[in-house]
């Protein structure tokens, strides 16, 4: 879309753009092209500039069995999470759709824990799923040794899920609920009129007309699953039992800086990137779709 | 085909009554249109009748058969919605053929239907469109067409020509009319647009404020109009309203300088009364002419085949239509000149239509 | 609708009913547990009636993790990129929906491919640059021999060096180089009349007049939801000011939550915790439920 009535003084126009323009190269595309430049090099231990190592950094990642768990940790808690947090919210929101009594206690509630900062609310479960103390304790009462993220990976993967997935809830509630309202009443209506019950609506008109709602949001999560673990990952578990939760920021944080291996962090990086180029033009291909039904 | 009987029907939210008692009959095969500004209570009734809204108090019954417990679905009715509410993300075909799939119906039947319905209202040619593709006025042949589909005892029309432009409101109005001939069920049809509803109306039912002002033809309803409201709502130029007072001799109009003397009142003396004359029952002569009313003119509107002409009567608005060709220029001097009989009574106080006024013989031109 | 369906209407308030208590049930557990003392919060099970200690528990936390500064900073910080997004993202979309200039849509496609790739993903490059912010123009000149130029004519060896590290502008600006707000500006005045721009430029205003004039008071809404939504973004951010501020001087409110798990092997002071999680959390909180409507119009708006 194009604006036909614009200003003739172009020179202004573009001076609007001039402190966007400077930051984003300077914190945007410098840093950028540097990860690229970094990946492709190697620096020298004992100073004297970068040498040229082609994919080497690639390669010795790939070849690196703890990348490969990285990934397939971070597969595993995007897969589970996203489900789990769009699933639940799915339900919340067409149920909150309806109009019963009390849906504006819900609709204001529901939102809370996403205004919730990631590590607060992870210091927040790890107490709550705590094997000594707090209520995961009193499981562990009735069959010692049930759960301990500690000690178990799977536990401790189950628990950075859980606080994720709480405080993604909200946000998909909060666009469920948006698209389940932008369906016009009539359109319910009308689907009465022919006969059509609460149920058989929900599959027949709302849902259809929400999937490109449930496209957008399964890009959003999986994306933010790969950010916003970060603080999660930090908080409750850094990275352990044993790898099991060294979900890929995680790794590159802690080989960047606290292996300071400034190279094999870039490369993953731009792994990083990667992925979520790709996921972002899958997402696009469905704004076409999303824009078709308004 | 059904007959629709409304008894004492109320609805009101939370603190809001907006329809107060209202009790109609419409009779099998019947063409209604239920007129009234908008927040009058019309669609209301009408989305009470199919089942959208709950009925607060009163009952509803379609062909003797107390509706109020009933689902939509369960009451036979179809509705044409004003926006349409076409499944944006279904296409022409499975628009109208939604309803027969979620009653069962098998799917050969089903196409053969739909293809029936189609060829009706000259869709064949979009049936794989979806409703994004069509124009205003194929989405409302679409919009029919599912209403159709289903053979419904009862059509139910919540102001569907209103998203269209003038000239396919008018095609639209005569193919509704057409359908209405050929199917012959009974079909409620709500406006706001007077000249819809006359076009349109078998019986016309004029609400306000929540209340029936008047059932009858278009006919009746224009030539005696059951109120002021109905009076003032129904025609354009609005029926033109003088304030009188019941005197020892008849009735005093424009106060006592101008008095306009009717005869045969009944009423008591001192009675407030108004008098409404329609702009196309004053005819237009020369100032000074003996009898007439003189006023200034204020605006001449051109039609065409006549014009509008505003005149101002002693501080008070009044039009007059003419279709002479009598050219009076603004700010000129005309005379105006009506029969009693033409005048419509209102009490000043309830708004209702006094007939003791109603002259049985016809007096001289004043 | 006057659809009875009993069943259904009494299955849709017990999951929501489950929905809420899940959801409200972490913020009246930290409550909770912020209140006992450090027996009780680590009875099993912990008693949810609240104990006694809650102002003494919070003040403790106060003290241990030095919350006073650390909410200021995170107030800085968090206003900074709200201020800073308003601002900045509302004179780029005005450069490249109200102008037509040679390489506009090249400009368009450079701040739009910033929404794909978050801080996260880049931050090791990042934080080099903050470290010196002037690095890519020091390099850029090198590279092109303009300090070689420079030095040979004046004699001056240009060194640009500034760095940021620990300061407020280097939490700030990283954060504000994103498109994400100059996109919801853009759709907004896409919607705004043509005619408008006319009429304002028949009464003579000229580019920078309208800007002010009309377009900015009639983007007050968007400015609301964009600020809130920043403010509550910029507030939980973690990673980033966790890396660059190793002077605790300037360390948000939220990076210290890390100062308060209980070490393993000391005493699990899980009540000094939770009374420290609970202050964290309750600005943005407080935000959320003072500025709902802006909140969820922003959070919909920003990811259109």
């Amino acid at each position: 879309m194009e604006k036909r009535v614009t200003f003739s003084r172009w020179t202004i126009g573009i001076l609007f753009a001039v402190p966007q323009l400077l930051l984003i190269f300077t914190f945007f595309y410098w840093p950028a092209g540097q990860a690229v430049y970094w990946s492709l090099t190697l620096q020298q231990p004992w100073g004297g500039g970068n040498i040229w190592v082609g994919l080497d950094n690639f390669r010795s990642i790939l070849s690196n069995a703890d990348y490969w768990n990285s990934i397939s940790a971070s597969l595993i808690f995007a897969g589970i999470s996203t489900g789990l947090a769009m699933f639940i919210a799915l339900v919340l929101a067409a149920l909150t759709d309806r109009q019963l009594a009390g849906s504006r206690l819900y609709r204001v509630v529901l939102i809370w824990p996403y205004g919730i900062a990631a590590p607060a609310l992870a210091l927040a479960f790890r107490f709550i799923l705590a094997p000594e103390a707090g209520f995961m304790a009193v499981v562990n009462q009735v069959w010692p040794g049930f759960w301990d993220p500690g000690l178990d990976g799977a536990d401790a993967m189950a628990s950075i899920i859980v606080a994720f997935s709480w405080k993604y809830v909200g946000y998909n509630f909060i666009f469920f609920l948006a698209a389940f309202q932008a369906i016009p009443r009539s359109l319910i209506e009308a689907a009465a009129m022919d006969g059509s019950g609460v149920i058989r609506r929900f599959w027949d008109i709302q849902f259809p007309l929400i999937t490109p709602t449930i496209f957008f949001l399964l890009v959003i999560n999986i994306t933010e699953s790969f950010q916003d673990s970060f603080g999660i990952v930090d908080i409750m578990t850094s990275g352990g039992p044993a790898n099991a939760t060294n979900l890929m920021v995680y790794k590159i944080y802690s080989d960047g800086f606290k292996g300071l291996d400034y190279s094999g962090a870039a490369a993953q990086s731009i792994i990083l990137m990667m992925l979520i180029i790709v996921l972002t033009i899958f997402q696009f291909r469905f704004i076409e779709r999303r824009v078709h039904y308004r | 085909m059904a007959s629709i009987t409304i008894r004492d029907v109320t609805k009101s939210y939370a603190k809001m009554q907006v329809v107060h008692g209202v009790s109609l009959d419409f009779a099998s095969g019947e063409f209604v249109v239920i007129l009234g500004p908008s927040g009058c209570g019309k669609s209301t009734l009408l989305r009470m009748i199919a089942g959208l809204e709950d009925i607060s108090g009163g009952t509803i019954a379609i062909d003797g058969t107390v509706v109020n417990k009933l689902e939509p679905r369960e009451r036979g009715c179809a509705m044409v919605f004003q926006n349409y509410a076409l499944y944006p993300h279904m296409s022409v075909s499975q628009n109208i053929g939604y309803s027969l799939k979620v009653s069962g119906v098998p799917a050969a039947e089903r196409t053969q239907r739909i293809q029936a319905v189609a060829r009706t209202l000259e869709l064949e040619h979009l049936l794989d469109r979806k409703p994004m593709a069509l124009s205003g006025g194929q989405r409302q042949r679409v919009a029919m067409g599912r209403a159709m589909i289903r053979e419904p005892k009862v059509f139910l029309f919540d102001e569907p020509l209103s998203n269209l432009d003038a000239k396919l409101r008018v095609q639209m109005r005569s193919e509704i009319r057409k359908l209405h001939r050929r199917l012959a069920a009974t079909s409620v049809f709500v406006t706001h647009d007077q000249v819809e509803a006359m076009t349109l109306a078998d019986r016309l039912v004029v609400m306000n404020g929540g209340r029936v002002e008047q059932v009858g033809t278009p006919a009746e309803v224009y030539s005696r109009p059951a109120s002021r409201f109905v009076a003032t709502f129904v025609g354009a130029p609005a029926m033109n309203i003088l304030e009188g007072t019941v005197t020892l001799d008849g009735l005093s109009l424009l106060g006592d300088s101008r008095k306009l003397n009717v005869s045969r009142t009944g009423l008591p003396v001192g009675s407030k009364v108004a008098a409404g004359i329609r702009p196309e029952s004053v005819r237009l002569v020369a100032a000074g002419t003996p009898g007439a009313l003189e006023a200034t003119v204020d605006l001449v509107e051109e039609l065409g085949a006549g014009r509008v002409v505003y005149v101002d009567l002693d501080g008070a608005p009044f039009s007059v239509v003419t279709s002479e060709t009598v050219h009076p220029v603004p700010g000129s001097t005309v005379g105006l000149q009506f029969s009693e009989a033409d005048l419509h009574f209102f009490s000043s106080e309830t708004g209702s239509r006094l007939d003791v006024f109603k002259a049985s013989v016809p007096e001289p031109a004043l | 609708m006057v659809e009875r369906t009993p069943f259904l209407n009494f299955f849709t308030h017990v999951i929501l009913f489950v929905g809420f208590v899940f959801c409200i049930a972490p913020f009246v557990i930290v409550a909770i547990a912020a209140s006992h003392n450090l027996k009780d919060v680590n009875d099993v099970p912990m008693s949810l009636l609240p104990g006694s200690d809650f102002w003494v528990n919070i003040k403790t936390a106060w003290a241990t993790a030095d919350l006073g500064p650390k909410l200021l900073n995170s107030f800085i910080m968090a206003t900074g990129v709200a201020a800073g997004k308003v601002i900045i993202s509302a004179l780029t979309a005005f450069s490249i929906v109200y102008f037509r200039y040679p390489g506009r849509t090249f400009i368009f496609w450079l701040i739009f491919v910033t929404l794909m790739l978050p801080l996260e993903v880049r931050i090791v490059p990042t934080y080099a640059v903050v470290a010196n912010v002037l690095e890519p123009y020091q390099t850029i000149m090198d590279l092109t021999g303009l300090s070689w130029l420079i030095e040979k004519v004046s004699g001056v060896h240009v060194a640009l060096n500034l760095g940021m590290l620990n300061s407020y502008p280097g939490l700030i600006l990283p954060l504000i180089a994103t498109a994400t707000g100059t996109f919801l500006y853009r759709q907004f005045f896409l919607t705004v009349p043509d005619e408008l721009t006319e009429a304002a430029r028949m009464d003579g205003a000229g580019p920078l007049r309208f800007f002010i004039d009309i377009l900015l008071p009639l983007s007050r809404n968007n400015m609301a939801a964009l600020g809130t939504i920043m403010f509550l973004w910029a507030w939980n951010q973690y990673l980033w000011p966790l890396l660059i501020t190793t002077d605790q001087s300037h360390a948000t409110a939220v990076t210290e939550l890390k100062q308060l798990i209980p070490n393993v092997g000391g005493a699990p002071e899980w009540h000094i915790a939770m009374a420290g999680t609970l202050i964290i959390m309750l600005p943005p909180l407080v935000v959320v439920v003072l500025m709902q409507r802006w909140f969820v119009r922003g959070l919909i708006a920003t990811e259109k």
